[in-house]
């Protein structure tokens, strides 16, 4: 019944899709977490520069953010990220970068949601003590805002494993990609389609449910 | 000002620790401190008292510079408040506050609450910092509750904490804003009673409180005010017993009567 599954490299694709996962997550989880300190931070500009980041990029196809990371950064400014002269690690590397910079916006909010848990008053007891701002941020508001946090991260990641289909477009081999190439070639549509679909839930299932788990057992008691 | 000559008998006032000189502050059309002198001795212990709104807390959060002033000035030990930076935080460092709501932090324990700003700010020795904070606790009766998370303690057991978390910085002076408005009745005592051995022991505190026993028991003056003024400073038992203000009487006659 799954002789039509011959040939394909299946394991490969979802590989390619944990890789495009792991890397965007990490590198969200990053610069969400510095634009969310700037969004709540003291310098107007900063706050200015998070603000209107989070809402522009939210609003731009995660399509459009890739496709011009590889036509605009790459074709017209020659920027390889280090990638050399092979496609597939240039293009691998330019879909990290964009996933990276839309999600990243999510994460930035699904923070800031977090760090509107923790009451303000503990904020400025920090400060009564004398720890600086980046000390109160790091030692008294971040550790909750994250505790809180994991839920929100949650649906966030499992966004982005689903996003990183959006990859194909500039040619990156994940799952989607693999699925696309099948369709043209084989008869049977349907359960091609259920294949992929069940390589999906594999991935997000499990992430929602230990995460679920993890915001359970970290949650701060009030 | 300086007609309030009532000197505690174990109180040794050398000279002035905080001194606001002309104080004004604005939130936006409301004028919240206006011309405010105030000066508080080594050891002194002032009580602040007066209706809602009138800019207690406010006046305790420009003294940390939790809230900036528009005019004026403030120093304490005779330095003035710094603006920004690494001499705030030293500032503040000296400046012990003690909120209504605690505002102890949730996600540690309560002895990594003692020991934090010791260790993150005043660079101690992370064993010094514990055994100092156990002491701390030990002082203040909650020695035992240590390894326990806040939300697991009573509101009288974390206001206590809350004061050896001040404490523990070894500050210059203590600032109260209403410590035991947030309290069951049945814990309100405990917290008074810390502090009352707090005066006993020297320490120069300014606290916003309606607690007419611990002010007349532990204060040295009493600082009405009203609107953005302070309106009648004297002695405990005289502003209480005879207050001379029209303000003072209408608000004392309120507190009493209920
Ligand atoms: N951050 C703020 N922004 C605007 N208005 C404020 C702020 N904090 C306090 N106020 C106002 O300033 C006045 C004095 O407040 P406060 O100092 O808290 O008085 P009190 O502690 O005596 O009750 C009140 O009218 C209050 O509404
Ligand atoms: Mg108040």
């Amino acid at each position: 019944m799954f002789d039509f599954l011959e040939g394909y490299d299946l394991l490969g694709a979802f590989w390619a899709t944990v890789q495009l996962t792991v890397y965007s997550a990490i590198g969200s989880l990053i610069w969400g977490t510095l634009l969310a300190g700037m969004r709540v931070g003291p310098v107007p500009l900063m706050r200015t520069f998070g603000t209107a980041y989070v809402n522009f990029v939210r609003n731009i196809p995660l399509t459009v953010i890739i496709l011009f990371s590889s036509l605009g950064l790459n074709q017209t400014l020659g920027v390889k990220l280090g990638g050399g002269e092979d496609f597939d690690t240039i293009n691998f590397r330019l879909a990290v970068l964009g996933l990276i910079v839309y999600t990243s916006a999510f994460v930035c909010e699904a923070l800031r949601s977090g760090i509107n848990t923790v009451p303000l008053g503990q904020a400025e007891a920090a400060r009564a003590l004398g720890l600086n701002f980046g000390q109160v941020l790091q030692l008294i508001v971040l550790p909750q805002a994250f505790r809180a946090a994991v839920n929100p991260l949650a649906n966030v990641l499992i966004a982005l494993t689903k996003n990183t289909t959006v990859a194909a477009v500039i040619g990156v081999a994940e799952a989607s990609l693999l699925m696309n190439e099948m369709i043209e070639n084989e008869a049977q549509l349907v359960l091609i389609g259920a294949v992929f679909a069940f390589g999906f839930v594999c991935l997000t299932l499990p992430t929602g449910v230990l995460m679920g788990l993890l915001g359970k057992k970290v949650a701060v008691k009030r | 000002m300086t007609d309030v000559t009532v000197a505690k008998e174990d109180a040794a006032p050398v000279g002035d620790l905080v001194v606001l000189k002309d104080v004004n502050k604005h939130f936006g059309a409301l004028h919240v401190l206006q011309d405010i002198d105030l000066t508080i001795a080594r050891g002194e212990v002032v009580v602040v008292i007066g209706p809602s709104g009138s800019g207690k807390s406010t006046l305790c959060r420009t003294i940390n510079r939790l809230e900036t002033i528009d005019s004026g000035s403030i120093t304490i030990d005779g330095k003035p408040l710094p603006d920004e930076g690494k001499e705030l935080a030293r500032l503040r460092a000296d400046v012990g506050m003690v909120f209504q709501s605690f505002n102890l932090f949730a996600h540690k324990t309560i002895l990594e609450n003692v020991t934090l700003g010791q260790v993150k700010v005043r660079k101690a020795d992370k064993k010094v910092a514990e055994e100092k904070a156990r002491a701390l606790l030990d002082r203040v009766g909650v020695g035992a509750q240590a390894d326990k998370y806040p939300a697991q303690l009573s509101g009288g057991q974390q206001q206590r904490v809350a004061i050896a978390r001040a404490l523990a910085m070894e500050p210059k002076v203590m600032l109260f804003d209403e410590p035991t408005s947030a309290l069951d009745p049945e814990m309100i005592n405990e917290v008074l009673e810390v502090m009352q051995q707090l005066a006993r022991d020297g320490m120069t505190m300014i606290v916003v409180t309606h607690e007419m026993g611990f002010a007349r028991s532990a204060a040295n003056r009493v600082v009405f005010m009203a609107d953005g003024r302070i309106v009648e400073e004297a002695a405990p038992e005289q502003f209480f017993s005879n207050p001379r203000s029209d303000r003072a009487k209408d608000f004392l006659s309120k507190i009493l009567h209920h």
